[in-house]
């Protein structure tokens, strides 16, 4: 089976004009590491900030494990509690600060001459979060030397193989689950990559039925399968049957902004980025979320577009003065998409496809390799599509806005 | 079994997304001078609520108020975990200043006021910072230290919490020596400056005036020549860079571009024509002004100090020149030991002037119509 990525809309939109890019360097320029100036408030009653509410089930919990782990600091199953409970919570709501506070929570486990298989497992999905792909593979490396036939390090690294473009190997990893996990997780992990090799629809039917055959999984594992539905979905161009997957997905777990920003790209898509808008408001504490809100704006004439993207340029400055630069796709939409700075982003795009090589890094890398000009970046994503018989139906820009 | 689901269906949905918030970074901005080293010490609020619980009424709302009853705490929190020192290991004890408020892009900090007095001007500072690390293992501390003589930059991590920063100057000259090479690479990278070289350089060897050319009689007058006409070029690209980079003349990029195409092009043209009358320095001169613009946008981050903003443009400009030297070097003797024959005055000065007008009459329209 041959790629099918189209290749529509070579150049994007110049919606802003010369003035505003000229406004972002002089942006660019003058922000320093801190803002403008501190200030002292001279009225007490003055709301600073939103912090945890601390009446809130989630956040008594996490004192509550943080307060077991205090208690017993060399007892390690009150650390892996509260490591796990973290990395869920993070998960859903996409805070790095609750990975983080995972991540101190495994620290002294981890520092130990044989770390527990838990410890080492949360370590990797932690290290995975942070995209330092191969890192994880070697935290499950150690895993499995001790333990060959782990399910749930076998799982994840196949998930890690598929994120990193070899959907054969992640096929492989699938096939070691066999015997070791519900039928319905290694339905879902061998359609996954099957999906990205060449047998979109057969992967996406066969996985429908299983799920369809298994109404009893729990929700957070019936949640996760109609995401990926969803994707398959999408990639086959069938954008009403996504959006049904992806707001099952959704009704299932509310929170997930992961799913909430899968959600926002299948109608900016389909050009209903209104909807996008209503449902996105106010949402500035995310990046995904903030992101999908600025691209929403930004294809409806909205000039709120502008103060949000100098928000998320602020922040991806300030990411980068710590080192660290997992945001690349996201940014590279957006010099992309908003801001119409190709070079820039197809820097941020290739840079991006040398980490991770999912559908979305390959659209964006394609997108900003055409707007750039660059026939050789383009090529490096159409050898991809080629070696591993990807299929991908949606077209590689974005339908316009309408108002 | 729910354990092992739970686990697989975060590492599943985690696998294709970075965490959707900026992780927690604090900013420790300060100012070295003689013994003192004074700043200030940005914390999020919602950091600091963590460690210190500081929402009193525990509404979620933090305020004002619920973080100036706390700012003991808050001061001995920061002090106790950030600490500077001279090389020898002598302390330089801090103290906390006044308490106040930011927001950075990623929501709302406190400010504390620090100023660390030590016993003498350090030769090296040694930073200890350990903010957070216990709560929060992704935690970052961004140390920015100003000194006299530059900006130094340092990260604390968990597994990094100390940093030394030597402040003997060496730092400097690296710096100085970086942008000697930006400067090199500069020139070597840029087809436009290279063309623009050659096409002075080509007729160079040879003398106008008459319908056709004749080649130079010696070597030291070309020399003279071309000496001449790089000296103008430098001296007047020096000044626009300068002007530019230091802000004080801002000419749109795509304009700037423009015009060093044309200019390449008019000197390409000119050279297909002997008897016109050359302008050598004169030309060189002029257009050195514009293309000083052009290198000014290599330049985006000069450094605040004027220490740092002079040995920067120095740097530049000295590769700059080593560039254009290393180009004339290369050129020269050939085209003189080659100035005699029908093949150079036809093949090199002609189609090959011919070329180059040709390449920036492309480029022009690329850039003045934004093809």
């Amino acid at each position: 089976m041959t790629a099918q990525l189209q290749l529509r809309g070579a150049r994007p939109r110049r919606v802003i004009g010369l003035g505003a890019v000229f406004a972002s360097f002089l942006y660019l320029g003058a922000a320093a590491v801190s803002a403008a100036a501190p200030w002292t408030p001279t009225d007490d009653s003055l709301v600073l900030e939103q912090v945890a509410d601390p009446r809130s089930p989630e956040a008594r919990e996490l004192t509550r494990l943080q307060a077991a782990r205090a208690a017993a600091p060399s007892d390690p199953a009150p650390a892996l509690a509260l490591a796990r409970r973290a990395l869920e919570l993070g998960r859903r709501d996409g805070d790095a600060r609750l990975i983080g506070r995972a991540e101190a929570a495994l620290a002294p486990l981890l520092a130990s001459d044989s770390p527990s298989t838990e410890a080492l497992l949360l370590h990797a999905t932690v290290q995975q979060n942070r995209h330092e792909f191969r890192a994880a593979l070697e935290t499950l490396e150690r895993v499995l030397a001790r333990d060959p036939r782990n399910p749930q390090a076998w799982l994840t690294r196949a998930v890690i193989e598929l994120v990193q473009g070899d959907p054969r190997r992640s096929l492989a990893s699938c096939a070691r689950l066999l015997g070791r996990l519900d039928s319905l997780w290694i339905a879902a992990c061998a359609a996954q990559a099957r999906s990205r090799a060449g047998e979109l629809q057969a992967s996406y039917e066969a996985l429908r039925a299983h799920l369809e055959r298994a109404p009893d999984a729990p929700p957070s594992q019936r949640a996760w399968v109609e995401l990926a539905l969803g994707e398959m979905a999408a990639r086959l161009g069938e954008t009403a049957r996504a959006e049904a997957h992806v707001r099952a997905a959704l009704a299932l777990d509310p929170g997930d902004v992961g799913a909430r920003a899968d959600l926002a790209d299948l109608l900016l898509d389909a050009g209903r980025a209104s909807e996008v808008r209503d449902s996105l408001a106010g949402e500035t504490r995310s990046d995904l979320l903030l992101l999908r809100l600025t691209l929403a704006e930004h294809a409806l004439g909205d000039p709120a577009f502008e103060s949000h993207a100098s928000l998320l340029e602020a922040r991806a400055r300030e990411s980068r003065l710590r080192g660290a630069g997992v945001h690349a796709r996201e940014e590279a939409r957006l010099a992309l998409e908003v801001r119409g700075d190709a070079p820039r982003a197809l820097e941020l795009a290739r840079a991006s496809f040398a980490e991770q090589r999912e559908p979305a890094d390959l659209r964006i890398l394609l997108f900003a390799a055409r707007a750039a000009d660059d026939p050789a970046a383009a090529q490096l994503a159409l050898d991809f599509l080629a070696a591993t018989h990807l299929e991908d139906a949606r077209p590689v820009r974005p339908a316009e806005g309408k108002p | 079994m729910r354990r092992v689901v739970l686990l697989i269906a975060m590492a599943l949905s985690l696998a294709t997304r970075a965490e959707a918030h900026k992780a927690s970074d604090a900013f420790v901005d300060v100012r070295l001078t003689d013994t003192e080293v004074t700043g200030r010490v940005d914390v999020a609020l919602r950091d600091l609520d963590l460690v210190l619980a500081l929402d009193r009424d525990g509404d979620g709302a933090l305020t004002w108020g619920e973080l100036r009853a706390r700012r003991a705490d808050v001061e001995a929190y920061v002090l106790s975990r950030l600490s500077f020192a001279a090389e020898d290991g002598s302390a330089c004890p801090a103290r906390a200043g006044g308490l106040s408020v930011d927001s950075h892009s990623d929501g709302a900090y406190a400010v504390l006021s620090v100023t660390a007095t030590c016993a003498r001007a350090p030769e090296s500072l040694r930073v200890d910072y350990s903010l957070l690390f216990d709560e929060d293992a992704l935690h970052r501390g961004i140390l920015r230290l100003e000194t006299p003589t530059g900006l130094e930059t340092a990260i604390f991590a968990p597994d990094a919490r100390a940093q030394v920063l030597e402040l003997d100057g060496s730092g400097r000259f690296g710096r100085f020596l970086s942008f000697v090479r930006e400067g090199v690479h500069h020139i070597a990278s840029g087809a436009d400056h290279v063309a623009f070289l050659l096409a002075l350089l080509l007729p160079a060897v040879l003398i106008g005036g008459a319908a056709r050319w004749r080649p130079a009689p010696a070597f030291r007058p070309v020399l003279r020549e071309v000496a001449k006409v790089v000296t103008a070029f430098t001296v007047a690209h020096s000044i626009t860079l300068s002007l530019a980079a230091l802000g004080w003349v801002h000419v749109p990029s795509r304009l700037v571009e423009s015009l060093i195409a044309l200019s390449v092009a008019v000197c390409a043209l000119a050279n297909l024509r002997p008897a016109a009358p050359r302008f050598g320095a004169a030309l060189a001169f002029g257009f050195g002004l514009v293309h000083g613009l052009g290198f000014a946008s290599a330049l985006a981050d000069l450094g605040s100090d004027a220490w740092t903003r002079v040995a920067t443009l120095l740097g530049f400009n000295l590769g700059v020149e080593l560039g254009q030297l290393a180009i004339v070097a290369a050129f020269l003797p050939f085209a003189f030991l080659l100035r005699g024959s029908a093949l150079y005055r036809r093949g090199v000065v002609g189609l090959g002037s011919l070329a180059v007008a040709g390449l920036a009459c492309v480029w022009f329209t690329e850039r003045a119509f934004g093809l």
